[in-house]
C-alpha cells in the first residue's frame, strides 16, 4: 500500500516539479498563469499522497520528508513524468499524454474500497479532468496551427511515445492492489485510453508513431538520468541545512 | 513604486485660468474626485503620461516574477513551494490587469511588450536585483510587495478609473504577500543560526533598493507637479519612502534583525524615522541597465517571447482556420 501510494503521490509531485520550472519563462502570460495553476493543483494532491503514504508507513515521516529526503531510487514515478521540460511542445504534449491516464486513473481509484484512496481521488479527479480538457484542446490547437507547430507537436509525440507503455505495465504490486480492490489494474485501463488518445490525434492532424518500444523502470525505483538533477535542485534546502525548519 | 518616475514630462502645470475650456472641465472634474473613464475626453499628456505609468507598472509585475521564480524548484517544504508559485502567478495576473487598464487609452498590448522587450520601456529597478538565498524570498515579499503596497494604496484613489480599480484589486493579493512575506522572516529568524545569518544577509541587499523604489528624491523630480495634479501620482517619492520606512522599522526590531543604516533611529519630535539615503548613483546606473540583473532579466522575457512565437502563431493559425470554416 505505501509503495502504491508512492506511485500517486512520486508522479504528481515530480510532473508538478518539472511544469513549475516553467515559471515566469512561457509564451504567453496566460500560460505563465495556467502553468502554474497546474502545478499547484499537483502539488497540491502530491500532499494528498503523501501525507497517506506517510501515514500508512507509521515511521513518522510526513509528505515533506518523503519528498524531500529519499534519493532517486526511492522514487516510484512513471518516467514520462520526469521527461524534461525542452520546448513548449514537449511539455504540453507531456502533460496531455499524463492527463489522458491520470483522469482514467483517478476515476477508477474513486471506486476503491480503500475509503481514503477513493477521497483523495474523488477530490483529484476533478481538476485532472480540467487538466485534460484544457490539454486536449491545445493539443488540437497546435498540431492543427501552423506547419511549424505541427511538426513542434509531432516531434514531441514521437519523442514522448516510448513512455506511455509504463503506464499499462502491470506488475505483481499491481496485482495485488487488484486483488484487494484497492486499484484496478493498469492494464484494465489500455483500451480506453488509446481509443481517447486516436481520438485527439485525429482532431490535431498529428500521426500516431507506429513503434511499441516501451522505456520501463520508473515505477520501481529505476530511473533516467534527469531525476537526479531535479531531485539536487529540489531537494537542496533539505539536505544542505537538515537542522532548520522553513 | 513599480513605475518609478524619473523623466521629466516637461509639463508644467498651468493654472486653471490659462487651460482651454475642455482642460479647464477635465481638471475640475479631477479636482472634485470623479473618475476619468476610458471614452472620456483628455489632454494627450494625461494619456501619455498614464500609459507610460500603467505600462511600466505592467512591466513590473511580469519582470517581477522572474527573482521569486528563481526559488520555485528549490522551494524547502511543499507548502512553501506551493504558496510561492500562487504569489508569482498573482503577479503574472497583475500584469494582465495592468496592460488591460493601458489597453483601455488605446496602445496594444503587442506594442507594449515590444517596448519592454527592446529595452525601451522600464520596469522597477528593484527586479534587477538578485534573490541568493531562501530568506530572499521572505524579504521580497516583506520588503518589495510592502513597498509597492504603500503607492498602490495611495494608487486606488488615482483619477483614472480603470488604474484605479485595478489597484483595488491588485492590493488586496499585495497585501497577502506581504503578509507571507513576512511570515517567512519570523520562521527564519527564529530559526537556526544559518537561518537567521540568511534572513540578515536578505535584509541587507534589499534594503537599500526597497528604498529606491519610490523613485528619486522630491527635489529631484522635476515632473511630480503635473502628476499631482492629474492624480496620476497620489503621494510624492519621499512620502512614500518616509511611510514605508516608518511601517517597516518595527518590524525589522520584531524580527530581532538590524537595519543596515547605523543612522536609522526614532525621532521622537518628529514621531518619524530619521534614515539615510540610499546609494542615488547606484540607482541611476541601474536605470542605465547596469544593475547585477538587468540583462539576465531581459534576455529571460526575450528568450521566453521568441521560444513562444511558435505557439503564439500556431493558436492564431488554428483560430483562423476555424473563422473561415465557419463562414
Ligand atoms: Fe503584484
Ligand atoms: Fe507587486
Ligand atoms: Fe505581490
Amino acid at each position: 500500500m505505501f509503495e502504491f501510494l508512492l506511485r500517486m503521490g512520486d508522479n504528481t509531485l515530480v510532473l508538478g516539479h518539472r511544469v513549475s520550472e516553467w515559471c515566469g519563462h512561457a509564451p504567453v502570460l496566460e500560460e505563465d498563469i495556467a502553468l502554474a495553476n497546474i502545478s499547484l493543483d499537483l502539488i497540491g494532491q502530491t500532499r494528498l499522497w503523501l501525507g497517506l503514504a506517510g501515514e500508512v508507513e507509521g515511521q513518522g515521516r510526513d509528505a515533506d520528508a518523503l519528498a524531500f529526503r529519499r534519493d532517486v531510487w526511492d522514487f516510484r514515478n512513471l518516467l514520462i513524468c520526469e521527461r524534461p521540460n525542452r520546448d513548449f511542445g514537449h511539455t504540453l504534449m507531456r502533460q496531455f499524454l499524463f492527463d489522458l491516464w491520470h483522469f482514467e486513473r483517478l476515476s477508477d481509484l474513486s471506486l476503491s474500497v480503500d475509503d481514503r484512496i477513493a477521497g483523495i481521488a474523488a477530490k483529484c479527479v476533478k481538476e485532472a479532468d480540467y487538466h485534460l480538457e484544457r490539454s486536449k484542446d491545445l493539443i488540437v490547437r497546435l498540431g492543427d496551427g501552423t506547419v511549424e507547430s505541427h511538426s513542434k507537436m509531432q516531434t514531441a509525440l514521437t519523442a514522448l511515445w516510448p513512455y506511455i507503455g509504463e503506464m499499462f505495465t502491470d506488475d505483481a504490486l499491481d496485482a495485488k492492489m487488484a486483488d484487494a480492490g484497492i486499484a484496478p489494474l493498469p492494464s484494465s485501463q489500455h483500451v480506453r485510453f488509446h481509443k481517447a488518445l486516436n481520438e485527439t490525434l485525429a482532431a490535431a492532424t498529428l500521426m500516431r508513431p507506429t513503434n511499441d518500444f516501451a522505456q520501463m523502470g520508473g515505477r520501481s525505483g529505476t530511473h533516467t538520468e534527469d531525476l537526479g538533477h531535479m531531485l539536487a535542485t529540489m531537494q537542496f534546502l533539505q539536505r544542505a541545512y537538515p537542522d532548520a525548519r522553513w | 513604486m513599480y513605475a518609478q518616475e524619473v523623466k521629466s514630462t516637461g509639463l508644467v502645470v498651468k493654472p486653471l485660468d490659462e487651460m482651454s475650456d475642455e482642460e479647464r472641465a477635465f481638471q475640475v472634474r479631477i479636482d472634485a474626485g470623479e473618475k476619468i473613464e476610458p471614452k472620456d475626453w483628455m489632454p494627450d499628456g494625461y494619456r501619455k503620461n498614464l500609459v507610460r505609468q500603467i505600462s511600466q507598472h505592467g512591466h513590473s509585475e511580469v519582470v517581477g516574477q522572474l527573482p521569486e521564480g528563481n526559488w520555485i524548484t528549490r522551494a524547502p517544504t511543499l507548502e512553501r513551494k506551493a504558496i510561492l508559485l500562487a504569489k508569482v502567478q498573482d503577479e503574472a495576473g497583475h500584469g494582465l490587469y495592468l496592460y488591460s487598464a493601458a489597453e483601455t487609452l488605446g496602445v496594444s498590448r503587442a506594442d507594449l511588450i515590444d517596448d519592454l522587450l527592446s529595452g525601451k520601456a522600464k520596469y522597477s529597478s528593484i527586479f534587477n536585483y538578485p534573490t541568493l538565498n531562501w530568506a530572499d524570498m521572505g524579504a521580497v515579499g516583506w520588503l518589495v510587495d510592502g513597498a509597492a503596497i504603500v503607492n498602490q494604496v495611495a494608487l486606488q484613489r488615482t483619477s483614472y478609473g480603470p488604474y484605479s480599480r485595478a489597484m483595488v484589486r491588485i492590493c488586496k493579493e499585495e497585501s497577502f504577500h506581504a503578509r507571507q512575506g513576512f511570515d517567512i522572516m519570523m520562521k527564519m529568524t527564529s530559526g537556526t543560526a544559518a537561518q537567521k545569518a540568511m534572513a540578515q544577509d536578505a535584509l541587507n541587499r534589499l534594503w537599500w533598493p526597497a528604498l529606491m523604489m519610490f523613485g528619486p528624491p522630491d527635489a529631484d523630480s522635476v515632473h511630480s507637479a503635473q502628476s499631482m495634479a492629474w492624480k496620476i501620482k497620489i503621494m510624492t517619492n519621499d512620502e512614500g519612502r518616509q511611510k514605508f520606512v516608518d511601517q517597516t522599522m518595527p518590524q525589522i526590531e520584531y524580527l530581532g534583525l538590524e537595519v543596515p543604516d547605523s543612522t536609522a533611529k526614532l525621532n521622537p519630535e518628529t514621531g518619524h524615522y530619521d534614515f539615510s539615503d540610499p546609494d542615488w548613483a547606484e540607482f541611476f546606473e541601474v536605470l542605465k541597465g547596469n544593475g547585477p540583473c538587468n540583462v539576465d532579466r531581459l534576455r529571460a522575457r526575450n528568450i521566453a517571447h521568441d521560444k513562444g512565437a511558435w505557439f503564439r502563431d500556431g493558436l492564431m493559425a488554428y483560430a483562423e482556420k476555424r473563422k473561415i470554416a465557419a463562414e
